[in-house]
């Protein structure tokens, strides 16, 4: 089986870092072989955050190569935008219709508002979501993560059940059934 | 499991019983996870030498002991790192030093691995988590084989890498009494004994480097040689699974030998290795020199699959889509309702030239606040502070987050306060170390552990150091931290201002019914005012300023700024 490349990203806070754990740990319980790494800097929040997520047969470095990347999960536009070089040509962008401006620094261009439509010119097959939207219907928009996690899931070659076991496994009691509802919605969403 | 979560259990699985660090990044969960076994005592010292000093302690008292800490913390330990060698160890002593290739979270981008070169102590260094897991219990074999403190290596990728681990079971280590001999390991009076078995000891790792099961050579391509070793295998696996390849375990001191045979196969050799070619100059002092390595593997930032690739190929990696679009940058903030935020705006107001330290407040440094003019490493700001008084410089504040204080400023201020240098340092004290993910510090009340402790009472430690002046102040209130940093800088002697609130991000301060503000377009006039907070709860959203409400916890910040009033209570809205 050929290695699967997933790259997450987005703002720190927003919980790309938890979306692939359980992306990994799900892979892992599939069966596969898994590398996850995570890079992010200094401070708790704000900050671009993103993690490499690659399963398969035997899997070795813990980052994708840069036009090896099968699916760009972006909990945030501009942060599709930074890591969307690292996506295979005609590969799959989900990305959540959201934007969170960067604090401004200098005499900065405009944020680029254009980021789904510029993705879509480039070749990829793009997927906006409304993912935030939905998780602050459901209750709180910490849980866009999911949400978008879940719209992956209806691509992946990962047992529904596997997730359900994973999500009961690593999500804490108290927010456990908040997260599977935020999974369903996002499966929902996939346009599958 | 992560690296370092794989660390933590092959230590707990080789009999570990202390434990002793300092957080940084990417080390600290490994500390954090070795907490969470009953078996092991773990705890935060208040620095690095500290951890060290007691590490060697509980080794020599017949402990497996295993002491954590990123690279710039060793340079911390690095006193007793030279010296404990020259005595060695009793049980196990492993010293885990997590290096930053790409400086994520840290301000300089070093290579540990010279450190074990000068101490004359063996490295280790793994390539995934399964390996460091087995690797570590290595390591105390070797530790205490040869009886000496073992240097294990990391860095970031391995640390906060997740891959599949083996596990077994922990098998208890047996004390091994302490034997009281002075000649061993009083070190100044007999260190000139000690030295010529220093190097009797190096001789004899040297022997056992050839035949050390962590390097190990997979036959491939009988005309592609790579010497590599930690994560850079993986890349090399990677971009080149075809390639014969002489994977290092033992980093120092290097098996001599193998390598002169393995290198003897080929035209050239490729040396895959990160940060600096340690690897490299020492198969060139074995005058092993059909190498090519730094020449074409980049010895700036992390090592990659594409650039490992670029330099075995000699080709270049893909650009990313920068040309084509706006892709801004996103520099990390403080937290909506950061304490830290009333004192920069209060400091940029004043004007005054800042020191600053290590910690999320580091931050000060970039708009909106501009209102930090150095940095540079754990407890400088206040030496510094006295330097730029001495160089004439009269409105001098030294900034200080409470763990770094205890870390490494309080010296400082034991010779600010002695040489009676009035300057005003301002202690931050959100009640955890921040930056690093909330871990308990002497000044919390709470032990790695969880279990309550003495919590330091800076006003008492600080006055009896005979600093005259010391205001605790709340920095959500900016008039009053106004006053008190002026006040501070008016006094004749040394100052020191507690700007005193809880992290934000803490889960009993997050789990508070929070008020929050919110923007009246009616009344708003438009003058960005609000946006000089840097508050990420702020955003421009159908051209006026809006306030987030999930994101604001009612520090009022905005409103205080505000010229027009247009920002008030989402309740009163």
């Amino acid at each position: 089986m050929p290695v699967t490349n997933v790259l997450i990203a987005g703002v720190g806070g927003q919980g790309a870092v938890l979306a692939s754990e359980l992306l990994a740990l799900a892979a892992m319980a599939a069966g596969k072989d898994v590398k996850q790494g995570e890079f992010h800097g200094v401070a708790q929040r704000g900050g671009a955050v993103f993690s490499h997520v690659r399963f398969g047969d035997r899997v070795h470095a813990p980052m994708a190569r840069r036009g090896d990347v099968d699916f760009l999960l972006a909990l945030e536009k501009l942060e599709a935008l930074r890591y969307a070089h690292f996506v295979k040509p005609g590969g799959t962008v989900i990305v959540n219709d959201h934007k969170v401006e960067p604090i401004r620094v200098g005499d900065q261009r405009p944020y680029p508002d254009d980021a789904i439509e510029f993705l879509k010119g480039k070749g990829f097959n793009v997927l906006a979501v409304q993912a935030t939207e939905k998780a602050v219907e459901l209750g709180n928009h910490r849980t866009a993560n999911v949400v978008l996690l879940g719209t992956l899931a209806e691509s992946l070659d990962i047992p529904l059940e596997v997730w359900e076991a994973t999500l009961r496994e690593r999500i804490p009691e108290r927010l456990l059934s908040l997260n599977q509802r935020a999974f369903a919605a996002g499966r929902g969403l996939s346009g599958a | 499991m992560s690296g370092n979560e794989a660390i933590a259990r092959g230590a707990w699985e080789a009999g570990v019983a202390f434990a002793a660090g300092y957080p940084g990044t990417p080390s600290t969960e490994v500390l954090e996870n070795l907490a969470k076994y009953k078996e092991i005592h773990a705890q935060w010292s208040t620095n690095e030498k500290v951890a060290f000093d007691e590490g060697v302690g509980a080794a020599l008292g017949g402990a497996r002991t295993l002491v954590t800490m990123k690279h710039v913390g060793l340079n911390v330990a690095a006193d007793p790192f030279m010296v404990v060698p020259y005595a060695g160890t009793n049980a196990g002593f492993v010293v885990l030093v997590a290096d930053d290739p790409g400086m994520y979270s840290s301000q300089n981008e070093q290579d540990s691995r010279y450190f074990a070169k000068i101490a004359k102590v063996p490295l280790l260094e793994p390539g995934d988590a399964a390996e460091a897991r087995e690797m570590i219990r290595a390591a105390f074999e070797l530790s205490e084989r040869f009886e000496t403190p073992v240097m294990f290596r990391t860095t970031t990728r391995l640390a906060h890498t997740r891959g599949a681990v083996e596990t077994a079971e922990r098998q208890e280590a047996a004390r091994k009494p302490f034997s009281r001999k002075a000649s061993q390991y009083a070190i100044p009076v007999y260190a000139r004994f000690r030295r010529p078995e220093l190097e009797k000891k190096l001789e004899a790792l040297r022997e056992f480097a050839e035949s050390f099961e962590g390097n190990f050579v997979e036959e491939g391509d009988p005309k592609i040689g790579v010497v590599t070793h930690g994560i850079p295998y993986q890349y090399v696996k990677e971009v080149a699974p075809q390639a014969t390849v002489f994977k290092l375990g033992i980093i120092y001191p290097l098996p001599e030998r193998r390598l002169k045979e393995f290198c003897a196969r080929f035209d050239t050799v490729f040396v895959v290795e990160e940060s600096e070619g340690f690897i490299q100059g020492e198969m060139a002092g074995f005058g092993i020199l059909n190498v090519v390595g730094k020449e074409r593997f980049t010895n700036i930032g992390e090592l990659s699959a594409d650039l490992v690739a670029a330099g075995l190929n000699g080709t270049s990696v893909p650009a990313d889509l920068s040309e084509d679009v706006a892709i801004l940058p996103r520099p990390p903030v403080l937290c909506a309702g950061c304490a830290h935020r009333g004192v920069f705006s209060t400091l940029k107001k004043l004007g005054v030239l800042v020191t600053g330290d290590i910690g999320c407040y580091t931050l000060g440094c970039l708009p909106p606040f501009d209102a930090m003019h150095t940095t540079f490493c754990m407890g400088a700001s206040i030496g510094n502070a006295t330097g730029f008084n001495k160089a004439g410089e009269d409105q001098v504040v030294a900034v200080i987050g409470d763990s770094t204080f205890l870390h490494a400023g309080l010296p400082s201020l034991v010779s600010a306060a002695y040489n009676k240098v009035p300057t005003t340092t301002i202690l931050l004290d959100n009640g955890t170390t921040g930056m690093t993910g909330h871990q308990e510090h002497p000044g919390t009340g709470h032990d790695l552990k969880g279990s309550p402790s003495p919590a330091v009472e800076y006003e008492t430690l600080i006055r009896s150091l005979g600093v005259q002046h010391v205001e605790v102040v709340d920095p959500w209130d900016l008039d009053a931290t106004e006053k008190a940093i002026k006040s501070g800088l008016a006094h004749p002697g040394p100052a020191v201002i507690i700007a005193r609130r809880h992290c934000q991000l803490l889960p009993e301060e997050k789990a508070k019914e929070h008020t929050s503000y919110t923007v009246v377009p009616e009344e708003c006039v438009l003058c960005e005012e609000c946006f000089e907070t840097g508050c990420p709860a702020l955003v421009w959203e159908d051209d006026y300023p809006h306030i987030r409400q999930w994101e604001c916890v009612g520090c009022a910040m905005c409103a205080r700024l505000c010229p027009a009033d247009a920002i008030v209570l989402a309740s009163e809205a």
